[in-house]
């Protein structure tokens, strides 16, 4: 279906090839799974199959890419709509009108498709994506598995031979993202559809793949194969791929079930083992942050409805819910972006919303969700010059931070240049230059292949250490469990359970790590306790 | 529910009509209310019908700016009730004409309140179809040849309150790096990255538009391709030259042929040019009774209340000048409850 005769991209100004010389073949009716590092190319490989590489971004495309037969060099994206349909990693960025159903069927009318077949297959994409309840609502107003959903439906309906998503499932909570995958293995299984997609939470989508791409390095040749041949070799593995090599399972589990149904005798060698598994929680002390009662509305949202809860100094707080749930609110509260309705917020001896700035980072630094937010200047230096000067530290001491945090960095590097995880490590180098006591991190992971976020688990792990309380908005139960003391659900603007992270997570199947799913009942969390406990036994 | 967006148009333009062709606070506050209820009554949960406040705010706003500046600049109208007297600011002779400060009139007052609020009741129109229909609900019904034009019309309105959400949101995270967050600097710093920001949004708005086959043209031959071309630039020529003839002092009687001729042109040029684009609509809106009612009533507001200013001009614009109450006329005032009708229809349930 999808044929990749010794492509090479090379972008304009580059002096490397993103991709170099990649044959693939991609069948009829397959879930192929594309994994590597950032910056690898995967975007790239996706956009060469929509034609989007190189008629949209430019560049030299040398080789050639046939999809269905169709050569991406004579036939332009919009010539490909028809066969191809394309998911980039912003649904909302994808919207073209302002209703689901005109979003449904703007593609059709795009290709000038009779109006009773756009009726028909209206209707039909909204059963089968389970949208039909929302099909009068703005776009703007939904959620972000229903975007993702939505963004999926609007490509469907043209009837596409082949899917392109890029990380079609990291921005969501676990509920939506099984939502999003649920509706993929129905197309591939029901319709035949192609499906060709780039995803960093393998822990996700690993078992649900036909056929695995990694790209090893940027301009390496891909590896091809079946998911648990490439997973024994992968840079890039779900926690149950590494506790299957752990305890050295041949074939490799790629799934929980899988990995269960080998674990009895990983289980038993355990249940001899004595350790501790939960990582020390620090020992009480006087609260760094606190709310009492803390209601905000925001809008006509009422985000918050009487939360409570406090953050000790040394301790890692994971916030956890589903998109909407009141996360960002509740962080942006104590950082002082939104003023309370009700209730009380403090951190250390300030009122946040009621602190001028300037005072207020030596108190409580917070990482937003898109970090580039908190980036202004045009090379790293500046950048780190001008957070020596707000935070009023000796010069160089944001520097130091950043050549701790980003070995390597070049002063003269753009920040918009640098990878997605390089540039939440500079925003947290310069939120950390006034030293504050607490750290707000949301969504911390989004974007970050697995060697990122393993190295920003030492960068919390060491944050925490040093005495600084430490509080994260995820999605990701992986990163919770391997750095958080505690867990804090939120639904609909209350806290729905707040509690050590073993005792939430083991008890929630949606919040459950793959380890602790894989080794329950007993308490473990991750694939780094397990190796640490059968370590010390031997 | 769904009434042909055209027609709500057609009915504000009717109201804004009548708006314009009285002065009477009276009428024109019967006018905003009017227009208020049938939004209340008709409009769905989509976002923009929450507009309509935002143009009454507007409309209060104009009132009395309208109000500040009578009482700082003085009204032309001549007035004996002075109510206070300003302390003049003396100007230099260039400035002939221009005052600033003096006496204050009842008469100047109430000549500004009643301007200010027949442009309030103006804006109130125009928020109402703008909460009933949105306007990109009228591209639905564009000729094709113009759909690819309208499309980028519409792309650039939702690009300014995503702007407003970007500057707002780069505002909030100065404050994170322990910097003002208000004030002319801060607005200044955040301008380039929200221009950046708004920048890759297009490209990636773009980039999904083509790839989902915005802009697909059929082969057209070259013939009826040239023709197109000719009849709509001879069209458009025409157009200007019979406007000029109208409006002109010699030529009035060619005026009105060449307009014509140009109009036809133009029109035929756009239905050719409709033929290279394959685009089909998805349940266009329909124009049916409900719409030739609510038209209808609009624009029957609009001519009563003209005809009803030609009878009876004092009753409809009453002089600032001597001071008198104003009255409410009956019959015109009649006239504008048929503005109602919408209100009125039975509310079906499908689109």
């Amino acid at each position: 279906m999808i044929r990749f005769e010794e492509v090479s991209v090379t972008y304009d100004g580059a002096h490397e090839p993103v991709l170099r010389s990649v044959d693939l073949t991609i069948q009829e009716g397959e879930l192929c799974l594309l994994v590597g590092e950032s910056g690898v190319g995967k975007s790239t490989l996706l956009g060469a199959v929509s034609g989007l590489v190189p008629h949209f971004t430019g560049g030299t495309l040398s080789g050639r890419v046939t999809v269905g037969g169709r050569d991406t060099r004579t036939h332009k994206p919009r010539e490909l709509a028809d066969l191809v349909g394309t998911v980039g990693q912003d649904p909302l960025a994808h919207f073209v009108t302002d209703t689901v159903e005109d979003e449904l069927a703007y593609g059709m009318e795009s290709l000038g498709m009779p109006a009773d077949v756009m009726r028909r297959r209206v209707e039909e994409t909204l059963d089968l994506l389970g949208l039909a309840e929302l099909r009068d609502r703005p776009v703007a107003s939904l959620s972000g598995g229903q975007r993702q959903r939505v963004a999926i439906g609007s490509v469907l309906t043209v009837h596409p031979r082949v899917l392109v998503l890029d990380e079609p499932t990291s921005a969501l909570d676990p509920a939506a993202a099984e939502e999003v995958l649920a509706v993929l293995q129905r197309l591939v299984h029901d319709l035949g559809t192609t499906v060709l997609m780039a995803e960093h939470r393998l822990e996700r989508v690993v078992q649900y793949a036909d056929q695995v791409v990694l790209l090893p390095g940027p301009g390496a040749a891909p590896v091809v194969g079946e998911p648990a041949e490439v997973m024994a070799v992968s840079q890039v593995a779900p926690p149950v791929v590494r506790l299957g090599r752990l305890a050295g399972w041949s074939p490799l589990p790629l799934s929980v079930r899988d990995a269960r149904r080998r674990a009895s005798g990983l289980r038993e060698r355990l249940a001899q083992c004595t350790a501790d598994p939960l990582p020390a929680a620090p020992e009480a002390g006087r609260a760094v942050a606190e709310s009492s009662g803390l209601c905000v509305r925001r809008g006509r949202i009422q985000a918050l409805r009487g939360v409570d809860v406090a953050v000790r100094p040394g301790e890692v707080v994971a916030v956890m819910g589903r998109n909407g749930a009141g996360k960002s609110t509740l962080l942006g509260s104590f950082a002082g972006l939104h003023a309370p309705g009700g209730g009380s917020v403090r951190v250390g001896d300030a009122v946040p919303h009621r602190t001028r700035p300037q005072q207020l980072v030596r108190r409580v630094g917070l990482v937003p969700q898109e970090p580039r937010d908190l980036l202004y200047a045009d090379t790293v230096a500046a950048e780190c010059a001008a957070a020596d000067a707000d935070a009023q530290v000796p010069p160089g001491t944001c520097r130091a931070l950043v050549d701790d945090l980003l070995p390597g960095v070049a002063g003269r590097a753009h920040p918009r240049d640098l990878s997605e995880g390089q540039r939440l490590s500079l925003a947290l180098a310069i939120v950390l230059t006034a030293r504050p006591p607490l750290i707000l991190l949301d969504e911390p992971t989004r974007g970050l292949d697995y060697a990122a976020k393993s190295r920003l688990v030492a960068q919390l792990r060491a944050l925490a250490g040093g005495g600084h309380a430490v509080v994260l908005a995820t999605h990701d139960v992986e990163l919770a469990a391997e750095v958080a003391h505690r867990v804090v659900i939120m639904a609909e603007g209350e806290i729905v359970a707040d509690a050590p992270t073993a005792e939430v997570v083991v008890s929630s199947p949606a919040f459950a790590p793959q380890v602790a799913k894989v080794l329950q009942p007993q308490p473990w969390l991750t694939v780094t306790q397990v190796a640490c406990v059968l370590g010390e036994s031997q | 529910m769904h009434v042909h967006a055209g027609a709500w148009w057609l009915w504000a333009l009717g109201l804004a009509t009548a708006a314009s062709r009285t002065g009477n606070p009276l009428l024109l506050a019967l006018l905003v209310a009017v227009a208020g209820y049938v939004v209340v009554v008709c409009r769905t949960d989509a976002p923009w019908s929450r507009s309509y406040g935002a143009f009454l705010k507007l409309g209060i706003a104009v009132v009395v700016i309208r109000l500040v500046f009578a009482i700082a600049l003085g009204s032309p109208v001549p007035g004996t009730h002075v109510l206070l007297t300003l302390p003049r600011i003396p100007l230099p002779h260039w400035a002939q004409g221009v005052r600033i400060g003096g006496p204050v009139t009842a008469e100047g007052l109430v000549f500004a309140a009643y301007d200010g609020v027949r442009l309030a009741a103006l804006l109130s129109c125009v928020g109402a179809a703008n909460a009933l229909a949105h306007p990109a609900r009228l591209l639905k019904s564009l000729p094709g040849a113009l759909y690819e034009a309208g499309v980028a019309v519409v792309v650039a309105m939702t690009f300014a309150p995503n702007l407003v959400a970007d500057v707002q949101r780069l505002c909030a995270a100065r404050r994170l790096r322990g910097r003002a967050d208000t004030g002319i600097t801060a607005l200044l710093q955040v301008g380039l990255p929200v221009l950046e920001g708004a920048l890759e949004r297009s490209v990636a708005l773009a980039a999904a538009m083509d790839a989902r086959g915005y802009g697909r043209t059929a082969e057209v031959p070259c013939a009826v391709r040239r023709l197109t071309a000719a009849l709509t630039m001879g069209g458009l020529l025409g157009v200007c030259a019979g406007t000029y003839g109208l409006l002109a002092a010699e030529g009035a009687g060619l005026g009105l042929p060449v307009l014509l001729l140009g109009v036809t042109a133009s029109l035929a040029g756009l239905w050719l040019g409709g033929r290279r684009s394959i685009r089909t609509r998805y349940r266009p809106d329909r124009w049916g009774a409900r719409a030739w009612l609510v038209s209808g009533s609009g624009v029957a507001v609009g001519a009563l209340t003209i005809w009803a200013a030609a009878l009876d001009p004092r009753a409809l614009t009453p002089p600032a000048v001597p001071l008198t109450a104003p009255v409410l006329p009956l019959w015109p005032a009649g006239a504008l409850l048929v503005g109602l009708v919408p209100a009125l229809l039975p509310r079906g349930d499908a689109r």
